[in-house]
This record gives C-alpha cells, sequence and structure tokens, in this order.
C-alpha cells in the first residue's frame, strides 16, 4: 500500500544492535515505579528481535506511562490524553512496514480513551497495545481511575471510591474482534518478557495489561499477588505460553489454558479471588483492518490521473447542438 | 435585464425572451424533484446556458408528507450569462402539492408575478381534509399575484404509466422542456444515460412521460421563454462543492481521509470512499471526529500530508488534537464544511459562522494557515494547495468551505491534471548526524520533519512543549522559542501571499469584504449597483489567516468598508446595541483588531444564502442614507 515497498532491505554488514541501543532518555519515572520494569522487557524484546529503530513506534497519550516512548531510542509519538490509539492506527495505516507499540495508562485507555480503545480492538490493526494499570492518575496528583479498587481514598474521592473497580479484561474480550488479551505484572519479568513477545508475534491487535505499582499513591496495590504467588494462576498451554522452572516454580497455581477457548477465557477474566496471568486469548483468523480496507492499487500519480479523468468525463458536459 | 416578449407562436402562445431565469422544483421527500431539477440543470448546461442548481433538503429522511417543512427539490438558475450563485427570488415554480409550494411562499422565495404550476389532484382528493387543505391554500393563492396554473400531472401521467408518483418528475422536465425551448434530443439523452447500465427497461416510460410532459405544456401553456445561450469555454465539469473538494482531494496526492458522518460535509467522504480507493488511498470512517483528527495527523506524521473533512461541530471536537498539529509541526489539512450554529444548530443550512473559532478556538497560540474558497471550482484548486501548503510550512491548513458550495451545483472548467500537483514521496534517507528534528530556520521559523523510515531520525514527537531535539522543555526558554518559530513560520507563508484583486474601481465610496461562498452574490450585487451609478467595489479574501500585504492600503481608498458575512453580528439599531457592547460579523472582528479601521459589517443568519438582490438594496441604502446626511 501507499507504494511502500516493505522489502526494501539492503544486503549490509548490519550492525547487531544492544540494549544500550535502545535506551533513549533518561527515565524521569520515581524510583521503584512499575514502569522501568516494562520498560526493560520491551528494550530486551525490541534487541532480542533487532528491531531497526527507524522502523519502530512507540505510540503513548498522556500520563507517567506515556513518556514512554521518549525513554527509547525509536521514533516516538507522546499524543494527547487518551488518544494515542487514533494516532497509531494512523501510522500503521499509512505505514504498514512500521512495528508500532502503544503504551496507555489506564486513565489514558480505560477512561478518557474508551471509545477509541473498543473500537481500535474490533479494527484489530496490527498494533502491540500496553496497558499500564497502576489503579490511579500518578502524574496529575493521585486521583481515582476506572480501575481503583473500591473504597481507595484519593484526592477526589475523599470518602473512598463509591463504584466498583472496571475490569479491562472482561471489557477487552467482549469486544467483537478482539483477538489477543494477555495479563502480567511488571514484577515478574520473565513472565513480562514473555507475554510481550508472543504479543509482539501476533497477527492483529495485542492488548496486553500489564499490572503496575505506583511507589507513590497505589504501592499497596498488588501486594496480595507479591506476598501470596498463590493469588495467581498461570495459564501455560502448548499454545500459549510456554513457562521457566523458576517462574513455574515460584508460580504453581497454573491451568492449562487453550487460548482459542474464548469462554474459558471470559470466566478467567471474570475470577475474584484470583489473579490470570498469561495469554488469556489468542485468535490469528480474524482479519485485520490495515490489511483487508486495502484495494491493493499502488498510489501513483498516473492512477489518480486516470481517476480523475474518469470522474471528469462522467461529471463532464460540453454544451454542443443536440444530437 | 427585463422580459420581453419577442413574437407571438401561431397558437396565440407568447414567445418571452430573458438573460436569466430561476425556477424551483418541490414536492415531498422520495417523489423525485431533486433528480428532475438536476436533470434540467444539466440538459440546460448542454444547450448552452450558465447554471446553478441548489438542493433544498428537508431535515429528515422521510418527513411528514405535504408539509412545508417536508419539501424537497431543487432550485434552478439559469442564465445567458456567468451564473456564479442561487439568485435572488424564483420566477417560476413547480410544486407536486400546495403544502410544499406554501413553504416557498411564506419564506418569501418566490417573486411577484411568479408563474406557479401545481398539480391539480389534491383538489379532488377522496380524504375531504386534504381537498379542503387545497381549497384553503387556492383561496390564499388568488390573494397574491402569481399567475397560477392548475396542472392535472397525475392523471396526464396515468395516461402514460400505471404508478404516476414515480415519474411524474420527468413529466415535470418535459413541461420545463417545452417551457424553457429546450430540444427534447438533450432530454432523451439524458434519460439514457441514467438508465441504459442498470435499468435498461426503464428509458421507454421515462421518455413517455417526458414527452407527455412536453406536450401538455405545448397544448395548454400560453408562454414559452427563451434564455439564450451564454459565451461557452470549451469542455466543462458539473459538479457540487463537496465533489469538487472530494476531486481535488484526489488531485493533490493526499492518500488519507479520515472522518466521521457529519451534514452537510458527508459526501465529499462518500465520493471519496470510492473514488480514493480506486486511486489506492483510503477513506478512514472513525469512531468519532477526534479519532477521525487523530487518525489523519498518525498518517500524516508517517507519511504525505492526510485530510479529515468535518463541519462545525466536528472541528469544535478536534481543536485538541488541532492544537497537536500545530504544537508538534505535523502538516495536516482539515475541512470544515460549514453548517449553521451554534452547537447542534443548522446541520442542512447555510453559515459561515466559523471562522473565529477556525483561527482561535484551540487553547494557547496555535497559529495556522486558514483559508476559504469562494466557488465551486475553488474547492477543486484550494485542496491541491491546501495539502502544498501544509507540507511546505509543516503546518496545520483550515479549508472554510459551506452548505452553500456543497449542495450547489455549478459548471466550471474541466481541470487537465497536473503532475505538478502530486505530492512528491516521502523522504526515507537517513538523516544526517547531528540534524534535530526541530532545527527552527531562524529567519522563517521553518524545519525539516524526519519521518519514520529515516535512519538516525529518531526522536519522540511531543505536545508537551519541546526543545529542537524534540525533548520535553523543563526551560521557560524553550516554550518561547517554540512559539517564537511557529509563529514565525505564518508571517514566513504571509510574505508568499499576493493581495487580492478589487472587483469594480480601486477607489469609491464604498467596499465590500467578503470570504468564502458569498463571492458571486456580492459581486453580481456589486455589478448592478454600479450599474445604477454607485460607486461600490468588492474584495474577496481567500486566506484569512495569514492575511496578504495591501489589504489596508485598498480599503483606505474608500470612503466606506463593510463586510457581507452569513454570521450573526448585532444590529446597531437595537436600542440595547452601541460600540460598547455591538458584536461584529467573524471577518470585521479579524479586520478591524489588525488595521484599526472602522470597518462596519451586514450579516444575518436566516440559514440562506445571502441573495445578490438583498445586497444590492443594501448597498444602495446605505449609500443614499450618506448621501442625505
Amino acid at each position: 500500500m501507499f507504494g511502500l515497498n516493505d522489502n526494501c532491505s539492503i544486503d549490509q554488514d548490519q550492525e547487531y544492535l544492544t540494549l544500550e541501543d535502545y535506551q533513549g532518555r533518561v527515565s524521569r519515572w520515581c524510583a521503584g515505579c512499575g514502569d522501568n520494569g516494562i520498560l526493560g522487557a520491551t528494550q530486551r524484546l525490541c534487541r532480542d528481535e533487532q528491531l531497526p529503530r527507524e522502523k519502530t513506534v512507540f505510540v503513548s497519550g498522556i500520563g507517567c506511562a506515556a513518556r514512554f516512548p521518549h525513554y527509547m531510542n525509536t521514533y516516538g509519538f507522546h499524543g494527547l490524553h487518551g488518544r494515542a490509539l487514533p494516532i497509531a492506527q494512523g501510522i500503521k495505516m499509512r505505514r504498514p512496514d512500521l512495528h508500532v507499540f502503544v503504551n496507555m495508562g489506564d486513565g489514558d485507555c480505560c477512561s478518557i480513551g474508551t471509545a477509541h480503545w473498543i473500537h481500535a480492538l474490533r479494527a484489530n490493526m496490527d498494533l502491540v497495545v500496553m496497558l499500564h494499570d497502576n489503579g490511579i492518575y500518578g502524574l496529575t496528583k493521585n486521583q481515582a481511575s476506572p480501575t481503583t479498587p473500591t473504597g481507595l481514598k484519593t484526592n477526589t474521592t475523599p470518602r473512598g471510591t463509591m463504584l466498583r473497580a472496571l475490569n479491562p479484561l472482561t471489557v477487552t474480550l467482549g469486544v467483537t474482534n478482539a483477538s489477543f488479551v494477555a495479563q502480567v505484572g511488571e514484577w515478574i519479568p520473565d513472565l513480562l518478557f514473555e507475554v510481550l513477545k508472543q504479543a509482539f508475534h501476533h497477527k492483529g491487535l495485542s492488548f496486553v495489561r500489564i499490572l503496575q505499582r505506583c511507589p507513590h499513591f497505589t504501592p499497596e496495590l498488588y501486594n496480595a499477588l507479591l506476598t501470596n504467588p498463590d493469588n495467581i494462576v498461570l495459564l501455560t498451554h502448548e499454545k500459549g505460553m510456554q513457562i521457566g522452572e523458576t517462574t513455574a516454580k515460584i508460580y504453581k497455581r497454573q491451568e492449562h489454558h487453550d487460548p482459542s477457548d474464548l469462554n474459558r477465557a471470559r470466566e478467567l477474566a471474570e475470577m475474584s479471588d484470583r489473579v490470570p496471568m498469561g495469554i488469556l486469548y489468542r485468535n490469528e483468523e480474524i482479519g485485520r483492518y490495515n490489511e483487508i480496507s486495502r484495494s491493493g492499487i499502488l498510489p501513483t500519480w498516473e492512477r489518480r490521473a486516470e481517476v480523475l479523468e474518469s470522474a471528469f468525463d462522467r461529471f463532464g458536459i460540453q454544451a454542443s447542438a443536440a444530437e | 435585464m427585463k422580459e420581453q416578449t419577442v413574437r407571438v407562436a401561431a397558437n396565440s402562445k407568447q414567445i418571452i425572451q430573458a438573460e436569466e431565469h430561476i425556477i424551483e422544483i418541490v414536492s415531498d421527500s422520495g417523489e423525485g424533484a431533486q433528480t428532475a431539477g438536476q436533470m434540467f440543470g444539466t440538459i440546460s448546461a448542454k444547450a448552452g446556458n450558465s447554471v446553478w442548481t441548489v438542493e433544498i433538503i428537508p431535515a429528515e429522511i422521510e418527513p411528514p408528507p405535504r408539509t412545508a417543512p417536508g419539501a424537497s427539490g431543487n432550485r434552478i438558475r439559469i442564465g445567458s450569462f456567468e451564473i456564479t450563485n442561487a439568485g435572488d427570488d424564483a420566477k417560476l415554480v413547480v410544486a407536486f402539492n400546495e403544502q410544499a409550494l406554501m413553504g416557498g411562499m411564506s419564506a418569501g422565495k418566490f417573486e411577484s408575478g411568479c408563474i406557479v404550476l401545481l398539480e391539480s389532484m389534491w383538489g379532488k382528493h377522496p380524504n375531504p381534509a386534504i381537498a379542503r387543505e387545497y381549497a384553503a391554500t387556492m383561496e390564499k393563492l388568488k390573494q397574491t399575484d402569481y399567475r397560477i396554473y392548475e396542472v392535472p400531472m397525475e392523471a396526464e401521467c396515468l395516461k402514460v404509466v400505471q404508478d404516476a408518483r414515480r415519474g411524474k418528475n420527468m413529466f415535470v422536465v418535459g413541461m420545463l422542456c417545452n417551457i424553457y425551448s429546450r430540444d427534447l434530443a438533450y432530454a432523451y439523452k439524458e434519460i439514457e444515460n441514467k438508465f441504459k447500465a442498470k435499468k435498461p427497461a426503464m428509458i421507454k416510460p421515462n421518455i413517455d412521460l417526458l414527452d407527455a410532459g412536453y406536450r401538455w405544456a405545448e397544448e395548454n401553456l400560453d408562454f414559452r421563454f427563451e434564455i439564450p445561450p451564454c459565451p461557452q469555454q470549451g469542455a466543462q465539469l458539473v459538479a457540487n462543492g463537496n465533489t469538487s473538494l472530494a476531486l481535488g482531494v484526489i488531485a493533490s496526492g493526499m492518500e488519507v481521509c479520515a472522518m466521521y458522518p457529519i451534514t452537510p460535509a458527508t459526501s465529499a467522504s462518500h465520493y471519496l470512499s470510492q473514488a480514493l480507493y480506486e486511486a489506492g488511498g483510503v477513506v478512514h470512517q472513525a469512531e468519532d471526529e477526534i479519532a477521525a483528527c487523530g487518525f489523519a495527523i498518525g498518517a500524516s506524521y508517517a507519511g504525505k500530508t492526510a485530510v479529515t473533512i468535518t463541519s462545525g461541530p466536528g472541528m469544535a471536537l478536534k481543536t485538541e488534537l488541532m492544537a497537536l498539529s500545530v504544537m508538534a509541526e505535523i502538516p495536516l489539512v482539515l475541512v470544515n464544511v460549514q453548517r449553521g450554529g451554534p452547537s447542534t444548530g443548522l446541520p442542512t443550512k447555510v453559515e459561515q459562522g466559523d471562522l473565529l473559532s477556525a483561527i482561535f478556538g484551540s487553547p494557547g497560540d496555535n497559529p495556522k494557515v486558514v483559508m476559504a474558497p469562494a466557488t465551486i471550482e475553488d474547492c477543486f484548486y484550494c485542496m491541491i494547495t491546501a495539502r502544498k501548503i501544509a507540507e511546505t510550512f509543516r503546518t496545520l491548513v483550515v479549508v472554510l468551505s459551506d452548505a452553500n458550495l456543497a449542495t450547489g451545483q455549478a459548471a466550471f472548467p474541466r481541470p487537465v491534471p497536473q503532475k505538478e500537483w502530486d505530492a512528491p514521496p516521502i523522504d526515507q534517507s537517513p538523516v544526517p548526524k547531528g540534524a534535530l528534528p526541530y532545527d527552527w530556520d531562524p529567519k522563517t521559523g521553518l524545519s525539516k520533519r524526519f519521518i519514520p523510515g529515516q535512519p538516525g531520525g529518531m526522536h519522540t514527537l511531543t505536545g508537551l512543549a519541546h526543545t529542537r531535539a524534540s525533548g520535553v522543555a523543563y526551560d521557560p526558554e524553550a516554550n518561547q522559542e517554540g512559539c517564537v518559530n511557529r509563529s514565525l513560520k505564518l508571517a514566513a507563508f504571509q510574505k508568499t501571499l499576493k493581495a487580492p484583486k478589487v472587483f469594480g474601481d480601486p477607489a469609491g465610496d464604498l467596499l465590500i469584504v467578503g470570504w468564502g461562498s458569498t463571492k458571486g452574490a456580492i459581486e453580481e450585487a456589486v455589478t448592478r449597483a454600479r450599474k445604477g451609478g454607485l460607486k461600490v467595489s468588492a474584495l474577496h479574501l481567500t486566506y484569512l489567516q495569514p492575511m496578504a500585504s495591501g489589504i489596508k492600503e485598498i480599503m483606505q481608498q474608500f470612503k466606506q468598508v463593510m463586510t457581507v458575512e452569513i454570521n450573526y453580528s448585532d444590529d446597531p439599531a437595537h436600542e440595547l446595541i452601541d460600540e460598547n457592547n455591538r458584536r461584529y460579523a467573524n471577518l470585521a472582528w479579524l479586520l478591524r483588531a489588525r488595521y484599526l479601521i472602522d470597518i462596519d459589517c451586514w450579516s444575518n443568519v436566516y440559514g440562506q444564502p445571502i441573495k445578490p438582490g438583498e445586497i444590492e438594496q443594501m448597498i444602495r441604502d446605505r449609500l443614499s442614507a450618506r448621501k442625505t446626511h
């Protein structure tokens, strides 16, 4: 599409890119911020996949998580609150040759950008979407977000939040065309890396909810999971994630879950006593909007001129004697 | 020019010659008045007249039948000179029912002595309520000086076809062909073109209906008009402003159009949905206006300039992203086909009320280019210009069209595609070491953008205040520097603009300044007033921000300067209004602020195109009032 050749690599002595090559500006996240772990895992992914830096774009909205692109040495688009997904879709539509990642916080994705979240899932364009979910508005200093647990006192909920937290997994799994849904905690680096890797290789929109601690405002949000790994259900499957020995030793509660089983995925997402981690759902058969909306015609000037001339013929008149 | 009877035909029919005529065809929605109007417009154009047609559109898809607000139809202005607007009051009306007729009548759209051809079937309708309504309307019509002809359209059509409701419109085209002395061969050809591909069986019955209408008018009407042809300039295109604009998008080389349905802008995207696809591009219907703008910005950022098409309420939703495009210097073309406001306002009606919100609508200082096509032909070419400006100056270009252009249909010279219209391929070459993504040139504020795929150009673009390296600006100097450079770009662009040309003498008693779709009506009014000896000229602005140099010098040559616009301004005659609180029309505000000249304005928001006759009258009143002072 758009006259770009996906296969334009030239043979040369390609330099091996190291982790440092993917590091952008020095992070200004707080010490202990879960975003640092997500950044590390992502840089590792880029290195392992040897992604060309100029062909990789990180798109974000606004919030702590949205600073992510600044810390990568790739192209980045730090846009507007809630609007990362439409921008990422525009980029991918115009440039299918680029690797496009999206980083959003829970306010970004699940509050101000909710409509885009739903519709981006439905469009299923080839994007890796990370939801950095720390259950709070951090950058604006401690206001309740849709995923803040009930009863938490914040600056806007001095008597505690009244509503039940929105469950991003059940929402995502309820959307038509959702094709890859996973969940992981940032404090489990190997698992995080493995999930991101699978997300990267998925054809379609991969939605990864990453449970993330905010050291200032929600440091204890995931304490139940940190102190007792049995509260986590690791999802394993030969078609899903393979788990390393060490991880398997810590997270003993595992379920052999076929990621093509949407009903079970929804049940797992709905669990109230335990938290699933791994790939809940994957379906590579769902069409991708950036591909199915193509005409396959090269947009050359000659082609445009042809379309114009035929339109001019259709709308054209020449004052003439009647025949 | 007055109408004049040039001869009397054998059957005592008066043959009247006129320089122009305005016809309205009104019916219930779905009866085909619009098709009839368009077809008669095309026939007239082919016969050599200059033509302007406007759709009369009800707000609903299927409004209640036989009601004034539910009327649907077409206004057709045909002439022997170049027609640039919808003109004044109608001289001939064809009404499929009396209620549709009353709508136009109470709106004062028909001139004194107007000829009315009215379907007569309702008078004998089995429903006594309807028959009574018809009789009551006839009584009212008798109080007017309209020349009423009751036409048994239904009955005549039933002699030819079984279902008269579908086909009455062809009977009407036949009548009009007779009334305006058209060669029927043009009409046969149109019918053939319309049906040959999909419904060839429909050609014969439609031609029969056409013939029946023609015959009926020949036998029953005591008049016929001749509108001599207008000198023609070769091949022409007939299109409405939105189609013209859509063709301009393709011609400009833009490949991505993102939109969300909104009246009256959507028909441009309808056309593009297929045509741009065939040209290898994409029309993306987003989940909302905001997403449409975001999608276009993403596409622009990663490639060639993209376009998003909307109307006023949609532009309001896009303001945050418009400011992002300004701040991050991502080229973008935003088309606003204006409608009546505020809020949801008048979706299908004409207004030019978004000029100030286009210029000032986003938070903070957000310099951008704002331009407005004045004609249907302009709608085509302005897209090519807008794309070039957006790319060259790394800027947002807002194009303000309006419902008047969007639904008006006229002929203009067929464009000849030029390769120089096309956007150059995107740069994917390596970025030199040390080059910065916002390396603002101190003289022009311009910098070269880096597009993903360019090795060495990696940076994170941000809507936050940023440094030349696109880092988040933590020092106050950086923000000031960014604002200076983004504003300088506009100044640099302004230096490329030529002063607009005055229509009429370069000096005089009154200068009328306009912008957008009012050009045709203003210039026609000025021409008429000048013929009457008044020293009035007109100035039309295509670039509203920035404005070309030389405008002040032009205005200074006139004793009075005023704008004529279709947007709200306070009436200075109101007892509560004085110079301390008077709110001016959009352009008047801008001109007053920039040029420190006491510029007046005349504007209204009836949702209709301003008629040349109204402007002419206003000019006469104003200049005679001054004389008597």
